[in-house]
């Protein structure tokens, strides 16, 4: 037997360059628009104008005449489908019944109402405006605040209170906490509304086999599994006959975590007509119709001693719901109130969540759901006590920090902490920024009267989601792991990934515990048809969840190596490592590839061993993993304008162990910038008829290359307990992190001119106004 | 995303573009950058587009009796970047590089800017303040407009149908004199919120020229005449730059949007003044 | 009525009768196949589109196909030469410029035009120069990276 170099190369923990990269810098990477098909047919929505009306009549003649279109379809074709689904429960929740197709009335600007079927896409559009629709306007709220007041019309006639469920959560003693507190503080914040704004909008391709009573779903999507089930449903299919695949999938951030009404029309649409159907999202749709995030008004109240403890947190939630569920929409505020405590260690919390119904667009899981709005309120809550009693904003997080020796530490809300070591995180974040030279700069600043400011934001999050019975759709995921007959190796996983760079960190994985090289393993994900059963890509869960499954299913892969290496050893004590088994008696080896050849030939199998190396691995995780971090953020306000400058930015982030640097640098850069997106430039505005006036990349504002700062990145690392790879999960540390820290930061510069808090985003005019304002005081 | 059908005419020489245009019923097409946006969301729908992009010699920045010619089918990224602009009217190099953005840049025209009548554009505020003319020409006939009698209101200008802008018209700039092209940028569209483009020279130590052109505040471009006023013969002091600034805005009528009131974006104009006119005696 | 139009695309000649309104974006995804060029918008801000018209880094999506013709175009599929990336290209790649990778034909057509134009280019100019091109993925920080990379690597 060939004597085999052992591979002693080790890719996890390196900076590794993504296998993902060549077809996506190539453009020969296959997103859903890029997918042609003999026969293919177009469709295109129309939509409502308008916030709240009846449907009088639709008149479609007219497209039909047109030789290029062949269908229309309105509500009356679709009573059979449907509803579009919600996935969350919470007792006593109102669940509207959401239709595909608005029936006889229509709830939000962009609510579908026909769906035209044209033989290219221009005849798709045209034919959007030959179709007369006749509406009787109804009044529209489009506040959530406003929706609860009396008098106010109803979203949904039936509910004329405007309220889908409340939720209360409360531990400890609120009220003795609050009695016996030396201060109160209370402020309304606001987290507004934001527009996820993936790059590539939806879209959907939709193919249906009559002979095979198949149907094939192409969708951008980051669930493909449960969407298949989802979808199955509604249409009423065997689930066994429908195939989903997310194609390679231009972001999503949460938007593309859901079931959405176009899935379940395209998959009808396909059906009826018999050919293959492409519907791809406007970026004006994409505003209007798919989910937007936050949404939040919250009413906080933290109670603490002069010597800076925190004694209690109060919160009253009201979360703009939008005229629907989505598939998690009523879910999302109630991520926020596990998360409110923060990585304190106060007992005491109570939480009122209010679900308001809106005649606007459904809010749902975006960058962070739900954990952005808790970490944004408990920071400038803690911001605000510290600046009650005259502390700095440092040495009272230090005084209320969970300790290390507190782990595994149980939250209020009934959460367990993992691990953690916040101090020595927000120690490191000091010490990159110069904590104490900067405070010494700022006073300096302020002698010229110039507004200078230093934010902290010390954040922890909810990841790797997460234990099953915490989680709608099951929190587990999959793996097949499987060696080739040629000894190359191919991963299946449930994850979803879609600009994450599982298809390298999975790999890595692969590498060090088979010892083959990273060309040598290929990554495939999305298709339901190819993978087992998986939950998908969202809740910084991929890697910390999927890979954990890929690594179980490696261990119990490495064992039915180590039995075929033994046979074809003919030796009783082997171990494998470096890809290759050695008999650790002889010495002799044989290679992985060699071991896969003989598996497949199976001229000679180990006893009650079956032939080939496949192994498939559903991993439950017992726990959520705890990442947290420290963001400091140093800004200067022009005082004549209002302008915010950001003159630095240190992220130190502890996400538990790191496969790859390059890629949690990666993440985290993109969660900052979509944090800074939402803490300066971002808001979703509709007026009062519930008219989107933030229609178009236009006047919503995310951030371009010139309006990031560099960013300043670097690591703790305190590994979970929680997964055998010790890791955390890190896709949304920097959204969570960030806009606290810059609001922070910015209402500090504002301080010596009284100003106490400052809602997102921070426009120029609005610290314009606040500084004149001050300046007379 | 998706224009609505139209004929289109390609023709080689301004003569026949000019006859196709003369009844009035066509579209100029230039650069596209604004027109062709319009169009994909049908807030435009042209029946008929004559792409003036195949005619030769209407691209080109030279100078000729003391003054600088442009073409109208000049692109932004030819004037930010022409080094007989950079030299002698910089001005209006300048403000080129606030245009949009590089690809933008690479193909709007100043033609069709100054026809598009933008009031958030960039160009305008500069050739106000340069004193441009603007030629015009239709079928049969040709005339000369001092810029500030070219823009009439918001999207319009003194251009009749069938008429097209055929070249801008700048001064060489006299020795001695600065220049500065302030702007607030929308953070999404990039637009002016406020542009304000200054231009100064001194004489005698006094300031002996003041002029500013002012873009994004009204539903036009103007020239602040009273602020150039308030500021000629003066030292150039700051509180006399604040004087200036403040006439700015005397009796206009401020646009006012989601990202900037009425009262801000005077606000803005002011400030950005006095950031303009001190940047441009630095220069000077 | 169509019109006939001729280009070279990536160095070979194509021709087509097509309709005056059709985009170039959509002549080069739908009729000619180059799905490289991606489309983000419909208000010419994202860049995704960006190609290269006669050397120029142009929004695809703000172009007629007959504007186009007789024109050279590049896309990226044509940007890597006898199977060899261009500098850009392998700086993406090395710097972990792309995550989607939705935006990243457009951005390194944007990254390239940069750099022909000014080889050694600053921070605040590269920021500056690709202010066409958004990305919601990355926070462009690694694709400043890589502009800066490439930059050095071809001798900026
Ligand atoms: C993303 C983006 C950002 C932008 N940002 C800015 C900015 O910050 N500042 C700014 O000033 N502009 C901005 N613009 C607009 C840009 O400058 C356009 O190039 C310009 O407004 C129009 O020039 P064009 O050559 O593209 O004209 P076109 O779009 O071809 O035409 C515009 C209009 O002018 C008419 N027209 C064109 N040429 C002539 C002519 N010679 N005579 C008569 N009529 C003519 C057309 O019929 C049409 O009505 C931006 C555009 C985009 C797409
Ligand atoms: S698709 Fe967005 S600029 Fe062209
Ligand atoms: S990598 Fe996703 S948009 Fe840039």
């Amino acid at each position: 037997m060939a004597t085999t170099i052992t591979k002693t190369e080790t890719f996890v923990g390196k900076r590794i360059r993504r296998k993902e990269d060549p077809r996506l810098i190539t453009g020969t990477a296959t997103y859903v628009d890029d997918i042609q098909m003999p026969g293919m047919h177009y469709a295109a929505i129309l939509r409502s104008p308008h916030a709240a009306a009846r449907i009088l009549a639709i008149r479609t003649d007219a497209a039909l005449r047109h030789p290029g279109v062949v269908a229309v379809f309105t509500g009356k074709d679709v009573e059979g489908i449907g509803p579009v689904p919600c996935g969350a429960s919470l007792p006593g929740l109102r669940v509207p019944y959401h239709s595909v197709l608005a029936r006889d009335r229509v709830y939000f600007v962009g609510h579908p109402v026909a769906v035209v079927v044209a033989r290219d896409r221009y005849i798709a559009r045209d034919a959007l405006d030959w179709i007369e629709v006749d509406y009787e306007p109804l009044p529209a709220v489009a506040d959530p605040e406003k929706a609860l007041e009396p008098g106010a019309p109803a979203v949904h006639p039936e509910w004329p209170d405007n309220i889908a469920f409340t939720y209360h959560q409360e531990a400890g003693d609120v009220d003795k906490a609050f009695a016996e507190a030396d201060v109160v503080v209370k402020q309304r914040i606001v987290s507004q509304r934001l527009i996820p704004t993936a790059l590539e909008t939806r879209g959907v391709v939709a193919d249906w086999r009559s002979g095979e009573k198949s149907l094939t779903i192409y969708s951008s999507t980051q669930i493909p599994h449960l969407m298949r089930t989802l979808v199955a449903q509604a249409l009423g299919l065997p689930e066994n006959r429908l195939r989903v695949v997310a194609p390679e999938v231009g972001g999503g951030f949460g938007s593309k975590l859901n079931v959405y009404a176009e899935e379940i029309l395209m998959g009808f649409v396909a059906m009826k007509i018999g050919k293959p159907i492409k519907w791809i999202e406007s970026r004006r749709e994409n505003f209007l119709c798919t989910i937007h995030g936050r949404g939040h008004v919250d009413y906080f109240e933290i109670a603490g001693k002069r010597d800076g403890t925190i004694l209690g947190l109060k919160l009253k939630l009201i979360q703009d719901l939008g005229a629907y569920h989505q598939l998690l929409t009523p879910a999302i505020p109630t991520l926020s109130v596990l998360m409110m405590p923060g990585i304190y260690r106060f007992r005491n919390i109570r939480a009122e969540v209010i679900g308001v119904f809106t005649n606007c667009v459904p809010t749902d899981a975006y960058r962070g759901a739900g954990r952005p709005e808790a970490t944004h309120g408990i920071e400038r809550m803690v911001d605000m006590l510290a600046a009650e009693i005259g502390m700095d904003p440092a040495e009272i997080r230090f005084k209320n920090f969970v300790r290390p020796d507190e782990f595994p530490y149980a939250t209020p809300t009934g959460l367990s902490y993992d691990t953690g070591n916040y101090a020595t995180a927000l120690e490191k974040a000091m010490e990159v920024a110069g904590y104490h030279q900067l405070r010494e700069e700022q006073k300096k600043a302020r002698q010229e009267g110039r507004l200078f400011g230093i934010g902290i934001s010390t954040y922890g999050e909810i990841c790797a989601f997460g234990p099953s019975p915490a989680t709608p759709a099951g929190g587990w995921e999959s793996a097949t792991v499987r060696v080739e007959p040629t000894g190359k190796v191919t991963v299946l996983t449930g994850s979803s990934p879609h600009g994450q760079g599982q298809e390298t960190t999975f790999a890595q994985l692969v590498c060090d515990e088979l010892g083959v090289d990273i060309d040598d393993v290929v990554v495939q994900h999305g298709d339901t048809a190819m993978v087992p059963y998986g939950i998908g890509t969202f809740g910084s869960r991929a890697t910390a969840v999927g890979g954990t499954a890929v690594y179980f299913a490696l261990q119990a892969l490495k064992e039915k190596i180590k039995k075929f290496g033994a046979t074809l050893l003919d030796s009783d004590d082997v171990s494998f490592s470096g890809g290759v088994c050695i008999c650790n008696k002889t010495g002799r080896t044989v290679s992985l590839a060699e071991i896969a050849a003989a598996s497949y030939r199976a001229a000679k199998l180990p006893p009650g061993t079956e032939p080939g190396l496949v192994s498939t691995y559903f991993w439950e995780p017992p726990n959520f993993t705890f990442p947290f971090g420290a963001h400091i953020v140093v800004t200067e306000v022009d005082r004549e304008t209002g302008a915010v400058e950001i003159k630095r930015y240190v992220a130190v982030d502890d996400c538990g162990k790191v496969i790859n640097p390059l890629l949690v640098e990666g993440q985290v850069h993109g969660g900052v910038a979509q944090g800074l997106g939402q803490a300066l430039y971002e808001q979703a505005v509709y007026d009062d008829n519930g008219q989107l006036v933030t229609g178009e990349l236009m006047d919503y504002a995310i951030p371009k290359a010139t309006m990031v700062p560099r960013i300043e990145t670097d690591r703790t690392e305190t590994p979970t307990p929680v997964n055998p790879l010790g890791i955390k999960g890190v896709g949304e540390a920097g959204t969570i992190a960030c806009s606290p820290a810059v609001v922070n930061s910015v209402v500090d510069a504002l301080s010596p001119l009284g100003v106490r808090h400052i809602d997102m985003p921070l426009v120029p005019e609005k610290l314009w106004r606040l500084i004149q304002k001050g300046g007379q005081a | 995303m998706i224009p609505q059908n139209f004929t289109y005419q390609a023709p080689k020489t301004l003569e026949e573009a000019l006859a196709l245009l003369a009844d009035g019923t066509a579209k100029p097409l230039a650069g596209g950058m604004s027109l062709i946006p319009l169009m994909k969301l049908r807030l435009a729908a042209p029946e008929r587009i004559v792409d003036l992009g195949r005619i030769p010699g209407l691209n080109y920045i030279r100078e000729e009796d003391g003054k600088i010619r442009i073409g109208a089918m000049t692109t932004h990224y030819e004037i930010e970047t022409s080094p007989l602009l950079r030299a002698r009217c910089p001005l209006l190099a300048t403000t080129a590089a606030h245009i949009g953005d590089m690809q933008v840049r690479n193909v709007g025209t100043i033609g069709g800017s100054l026809a598009h009548a933008d009031p958030a554009a960039d160009y305008p505020a500069a050739l106000l303040a340069l004193e441009a003319e603007v030629r015009l020409v239709r079928a049969g006939g040709e005339r000369t407009l001092p810029i500030r009698d070219f823009f009439v209101d918001v999207f319009t200008t003194a251009l009749e149908p069938g008429e097209i802008v055929r070249e801008v018209v700048v001064p060489v700039e006299a020795p001695g004199t600065g220049t500065s092209y302030q702007k607030v940028a929308h953070p999404a569209s990039g637009f002016a919120v406020v542009g304000i483009a200054a231009r100064v020279r001194r004489g005698d130590g006094k300031i002996a020229l003041a002029r500013l052109g002012v873009t994004g505040l009204a539903s036009k471009p103007f020239r602040a005449d009273a602020a150039e006023k308030r500021l000629e013969g003066t030292d150039g002091a700051e509180t006399d730059l604040r004087a200036a600034a403040a006439a700015v805005t005397e009796g206009v009528e401020a646009n006012s949007d989601l990202y900037a009131s009425a009262e801000y974006r005077a606000h803005l104009a002011r400030v950005y003044a006095v950031r303009g006119l001190r940047s441009a005696l630095q220069a000077a | 009525m169509t019109h006939a139009i001729t280009v070279t695309i990536n160095g070979k000649p194509y021709a087509h009768q097509v309709e005056p309104r059709l985009l170039l974006i959509h002549y080069l995804r739908d009729v000619v196949g180059l799905t490289g060029p991606h489309i983000g918008c419909e208000t010419s801000i994202c860049g995704a589109c960006t190609v290269m018209v006669d050397g120029k880094a142009v929004k695809a999506c703000t172009m007629f196909a007959v504007q186009a013709d007789g024109r050279q175009i590049l896309t990226i599929e044509g940007l890597a030469t006898d199977g060899r990336y261009d500098p850009v290209q392998e700086a993406f790649w090395n710097e972990h410029a792309l995550q989607c990778g939705f935006c990243t034909p457009g951005m390194i057509l944007a990254a390239k035009q940069l750099l022909e134009r000014n080889p050694n280019p600053t921070e605040e100019e590269i920021r500056h120069g690709l202010e066409g091109n958004l990305c919601r993925c990355t926070g462009y920080q690694h694709i400043v990276n890589a502009v800066r990379a490439a930059a050095a690597r071809m001798g900026g």
